[in-house]
């Protein structure tokens, strides 16, 4: 009844992503008595074998080789197949980026075993495990079982389990044999653009998002500057994206990203079923807005109804008190 | 070169939903249904991919009746071909289930390009695009936002999102696409493209023409079983801040640090 998580690491670190993932495993590890094991894939992995062996899990195997240094879901397959039926963990788990929204359907699917995405609770009632997730753009949650053949596959949605605290006792760390052929890699990575610094909207704990009252491009550079001051970074609706005032990476919502962060602030935006898709299950929602009746302040913890760009200056104002 | 553009009904996204009497399933009166939104964009995709390169558009939709009304819309758009898979066995399929469905019918079409939308927006599970790739052995490339196939029809250069940015990758055709908001505005049917779908017969792709045996799919075969829905726990009651504009921001800066401890 071992619990698997694929670890995930980004320029030599391990993810916050995966810190959860593995808090995930934790929990499940304590209610059916199995043991905790991790895989990490890649090139040179001893660094980030040391970052994951205080955090709780028993072993962690290394798939290390230079066919692994970039992801494609061919490599890691090829890569994870084996160790997989070898070992046959029940349950695999990985953080629900875009990396584990492209592997994780995909080994499911070659394993034909269960896959849920997305999960955000995790409980168990007997011997049965029940996962919950966000459905119908949050409008509605469902609880769902798995059954069949193992290992069930599960990403974890970021922010939904608190990052893994410190064990006492070290992972022990397995070497593992890697056979990919070269000419088995069907997608050829030709390059990559940087646009943000680390996961940016979907793992930022303070984000300040923009909408349709923010009237131009030009204007979302006060919100930079509130979220300069509070370590958060900039969002917005979809009317905002639309009009070409952010960029699509930008946008919150439905058919944007989905965020969970610690504190969303809402500045001119009117609160859609579409937009709050994306942003519902904030920690703390903040809206400012001039009109009294948007639907944002139905679901704000605190709301300042008011001229945003009256309201937004004397905001970062008062923070720098 | 032959495009399949995969497209699901949904309800529509705006509206609140009840959960029904058995708990486990929403309720279905009252609903207005649509295209998922990033399977419009797989559409627009398909069709662009058309224009600069020649070939045919057939979108497929697996799904009651009802369905008939998204595979409609997207004819009216420009698709050449409609096709509805249809079957009470379907039922209760999940996305797996669904994947292996769909895999049968592309095999029976044919292909070099499927697109099929990032996530449907009911369930959001983003597997049937993936799963469908495995079952059919062909490489794919999830959540693009831009799409340039070579003037010799073998190579598909895709950008697709991750999360710090884009990342540039290149396969050979056959290959499936599942696509991301932002990579084209999708048009709106004109009149002639309504009036030319309305008579347009759509094709219909049961059990039987596709070979498939009540055993692999339908709930029976389900690997997931949705057991409940419920609504998400409700906000607390929030409060309004008062006063002009330097009060209230200083009661809101206090409230951040000391009562919520955010900042
Ligand atoms: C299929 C589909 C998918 C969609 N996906 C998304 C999505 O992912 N994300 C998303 O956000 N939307 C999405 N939408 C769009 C959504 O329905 C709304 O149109 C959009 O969220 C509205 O953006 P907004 O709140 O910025 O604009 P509006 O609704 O126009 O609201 C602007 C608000 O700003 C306020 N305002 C104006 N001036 C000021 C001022 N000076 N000071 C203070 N307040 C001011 C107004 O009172 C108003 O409440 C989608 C729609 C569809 C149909
Ligand atoms: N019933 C269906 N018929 C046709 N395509 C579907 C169906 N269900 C899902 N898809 C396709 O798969 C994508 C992802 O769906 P899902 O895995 O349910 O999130 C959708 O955007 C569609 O392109």
């Amino acid at each position: 009844m071992s619990v698997w998580i694929i670890a995930e690491h980004k320029a030599g670190i391990i993810t916050d992503g995966t810190l959860e993932a593995i808090s995930a495993g934790r929990l499940i590890s304590a209610l059916t008595g199995g043991k905790l094991s991790a895989a990490i894939l890649g090139n040179n992995l001893d660094a980030l074998a040391d970052m994951l062996s205080g955090t709780g899990i028993n072993d962690i195997y290394l798939l290390d080789s230079p066919l692994l240094s970039q992801y494609t879901s061919d490599a890691y397959i090829a890569g994870i197949e084996p160790l997989i039926k070898l070992h046959k963990p029940f349950l695999i788990l990985m953080p629900s980026t875009c990396l584990g929204r492209d592997l994780a359907p995909k080994l499911a699917a070659r394993l034909k075993t269960a896959y849920l995405s997305d999960v955000n609770s995790i409980e168990m009632t007997g011997s049965e495990i029940f996962f919950s997730r966000p459905v119908y753009g949050s409008r509605l949650v469902s609880t769902l079982t798995c059954s069949g053949e193992r290992p069930w596959i599960v990403t974890i949605r970021p922010r939904a389990f608190e990052k893994t605290e410190a064990a006492q006792k070290k992972a022990k760390t397995e070497n593992q044999p890697v056979h990919i052929s070269p000419s088995s890699l069907r997608t050829v990575i030709k390059g990559f653009e940087q646009t943000q610094k680390g996961a940016g909207l979907t793992e930022a704990d303070i984000i300040i998002s923009g909408g349709r009252g923010m009237k131009d491009a030009e204007n979302f550079k006060m919100l930079g500057r509130l979220a300069k001051i509070l370590g958060g970074v900039v969002g917005a609706s979809g009317a905002a994206v639309d009009a070409g005032w952010m960029p699509h990476s930008a946008q919150v919502g439905q058919t944007g990203k989905v965020v969970s962060p610690k504190l969303y602030i809402a500045c001119g935006i009117s609160g859609a079923p579409q937009h709050l898709a994306g942003m519902s299950t904030s920690k703390c929602i903040v809206a400012i807005n001039k009109d009294p009746d948007a639907p944002i302040f139905k679901i704000a913890d605190y709301g300042i109804v008011g001229d945003l760009f009256e309201v937004v200056p004397m905001l970062i104002e008062q923070l720098k008190k | 070169m032959n495009i399949l553009a995969l497209i699901k009904q949904v309800p529509d996204t705006s509206i609140s939903l009840k959960i029904n009497a058995g708990g486990a399933d929403i309720e279905y009166r009252d609903i207005l249904w649509v295209i998922n939104p990033y399977d419009e964009y797989a559409v627009e995709e398909a069709l662009h991919i058309k224009e600069r390169h020649g070939g045919s558009v057939t979108v497929v939709s697996m799904g009651p009746d009802r369905t008939a009304d998204i595979i409609r819309s997207s004819l009216a758009m420009g698709a050449d071909e409609g096709v509805h898979v249809k079957d009470a066995i379907f039922n209760g399929s999940d996305a797996y289930s669904t994947a292996l469905i769909l895999s049968k019918a592309a095999a029976l079409l044919g292909f070099d390009i499927i697109l099929c939308g990032k996530q449907a927006v009911d369930d959001g599970w983003g597997q049937v695009g993936p799963a469908l790739a495995e079952i059919l052995n062909i490489p794919s490339v999830s959540s693009i936002l831009k799409l340039e196939i070579s003037e010799d029809k073998k190579i598909a250069a895709a950008t697709r999102e991750v999360d710090e940015g884009l990342e540039m990758v290149e396969v050979s055709l056959p290959a499936l696409f599942t696509v991301q908001q932002g990579i084209n505005k999708p048009r709106y049917a004109s009149l002639p493209g309504i009036m030319k779908a309305k008579k347009k017969e759509i094709r219909i792709l049961d059990a039987g023409a596709l070979g498939i045996s009540p055993n692999e799919i339908g709930r029976e075969a389900s690997r997931v079983e949705l057991r409940k829905l419920s609504y998400p726990p409700e906000r607390k009651k929030g409060k309004i801040l008062q006063g002009d504009s330097k009060t209230a921001t200083g009661e809101l800066v206090n409230l951040l640090r000391n009562e919520a401890k955010v900042i």
